[in-house]
């Protein structure tokens, strides 16, 4: 993302509404910049401001006067006056960051919009996580810190060692270039994105080294990472998913239930 | 697309946010559009507070044109139910987010009875969800438990208030610092609980964001009170 500067009046209305705080006013320049490097291309700015097209030489002259008599203007705090926010061509490696943070754009390995993964919202009619078995979704990233693939990969590898399998229909397993070690392509590890998801799947029964593993690596990644996990159920609607966690010192109370509802309902194999 | 699993909040925070959305997979993506758009309507029936498709946005949505007039009267340019429900030309996720109990397990029955064939998930407290759906006759087939924001640079995470705000947009569309300037906006009187909430909502691109809860949280931190502890 670019600010046009011959547009931007400095309002910094901008600043606040950036998830990776990569805008600021430079107050030399009299004009908001995006710092390239931590710029996730997600668009947030772009799409969710909502745009005057004001003349920018009248609002800076209003702004000047209001300025002197030392005036508190109180805009509306999600408006561009000028639409100066400029979206750019992204070339790869780039334009990973713009199809890992933009909701809006589907990625091309799933075909899902968003982080691109299904989990078991379709379980019912896809079957990814059968009984016994336990699906993980790890995300990286968020809220509001990012990611670079190099600390994903970090953990991608620490999770391949101990033997589970990561979730082929994923875009963090379309950019693996060995998924059997975890290891993530190299032209991409120092690309920053607002978030991502590894799914694996393992049995039940090793949900607490997934855990124990996952508690391990993460003091080496210098961001936050939220996990998901989750079980297909019995006809009571029971699963032993909880228990395992609850025994490992989780807490937890907000989730996903999948109803049921999909049809073709898939058939598992008793 | 994890964009509701982790809604920051203790179980008393999040005690009026229900999300409920619709997707189809491969297997049965062909005829889902009038499948979707179904869900969508029946779902307008039941006053949810937001209800959104993935890929046009939701009630509340960002304007490309205003006049300066909106610095006093403010235009929403959010999409109406007929709208959301036009808007579904291909399949893609579609969601009704209520912020009362009752009225969306009435949904669920509702959604229950008309045999759609695609996958219908509730996003809520597991236990809330649960119930919900047996009282509507449905056994949950799965369920994804949230562990939270629990692992690595914890630190980093913004105060609890700021977190409950920003993250009722799972694709981290709202940015934390928005969430901060919304709440000291209101704080200092310079903008009502509900404005402030539309505001955070524009930025949802998808419509799961529930701003009955915001516009709660944000009258609660006015007042200077807090909900309990959560992560």
């Amino acid at each position: 993302m670019r600010i046009d500067p011959s547009r931007c009046v400095a309002c910094g209305n901008c600043v606040a509404v950036c998830p990776m705080g990569a805008i600021a006013v430079d107050q030399a320049l009299g004009r908001a910049v995006v710092n390239e490097d931590e710029c996730v291309e997600c668009y947030a700015c772009y799409r969710g401001m909502s745009q005057e097209h004001l003349p920018p030489a009248l609002v800076r002259a209003v702004r000047r006067a209001a300025r002197a008599f030392r005036f508190r203007f109180d805009p509306e705090p999600d408006v561009c006056p000028t639409a100066a926010l400029t979206p750019v061509e992204l070339a790869w490696p780039r334009l990973v960051r713009r199809a890992f943070s933009d909701p809006v754009v589907p990625h091309e390995s799933t075909g899902v919009a968003g982080r691109g993964t299904e989990e078991v919202k379709t379980n019912d009619v896809t079957g990814r996580v059968g009984p016994g078995e336990a699906g993980f979704t790890v995300e990286f990233g968020r809220p509001g810190i990012g990611v670079r693939f190099r600390d994903i990969a970090r953990v991608t590898r620490a999770l391949a060692r101990t033997g589970i399998s990561f979730e082929t229909m994923n875009p963090v397993t379309s950019l693996m270039s060995d998924p059997a070690r975890g290891e993530i392509r190299e032209d991409i590890l120092d690309e920053k994105i607002l978030s991502a998801i590894v799914e694996l799947k393992t049995d039940l029964g090793r949900v607490p080294d997934v855990l124990r593993t996952l508690r391990a690596v993460a003091p080496e990644v210098d961001t936050v990472i939220s996990v998901g996990v989750a079980a297909r159920c019995d006809e009571r609607g029971d699963t032993p998913l909880e228990d395992l966690l609850r025994a490992e010192g989780w807490e937890f109370w907000r989730g996903k239930t999948n109803l049921g509802l999909g049809r073709p309902l898939f058939r598992e194999v008793a | 697309m994890t964009n509701t699993l982790h809604r920051a909040g203790s179980p008393a925070s999040l005690r009026d946010d229900f999300i409920v959305f619709a997707m189809a997979t491969r297997a049965n993506a062909e005829g889902a559009v009038p499948k979707l758009q179904a869900f969508l309507r029946t779902a307008a029936r039941h006053a949810p507070v937001n209800l959104g498709n993935a890929k046009v946005g939701g009630f509340f949505r960002p304007c490309e044109r205003l006049t300066p007039l909106v610095h006093w009267r403010r235009q929403d340019g959010g999409l109406t139910p007929d709208e959301v429900v036009a808007g579904v030309d291909a399949p893609s996720v579609v969601c009704a987010v209520f912020d009362d109990r009752a009225r969306m397990e009435a949904f669920l029955a509702d959604v229950s009875r008309q045999a759609l064939g695609i996958s219908v998930n509730v996003s809520a407290l597991t236990d809330e969800a649960r119930q919900a759906a047996a009282r509507a006759g449905i056994v949950r087939h799965s369920v994804e438990f949230s562990l939270g924001f629990c692992l690595g640079q914890t630190d980093r995470l913004p105060d609890r208030l700021t977190l409950e705000l920003s993250t009722m947009c799972g694709h981290g569309m709202i940015a934390a610092g928005l969430a901060q300037k919304m709440v000291e906006l209101v704080k200092e009187g310079r903008r009502a609980p509900g404005e402030a909430a539309r505001c955070l909502a524009r930025f949802c691109s998808c419509g799961v964001f529930n701003p009955a809860r915001a516009e709660r949280l944000l009258g609660e931190a006015a007042q200077g009170r807090a909900a309990p502890c959560s992560r």
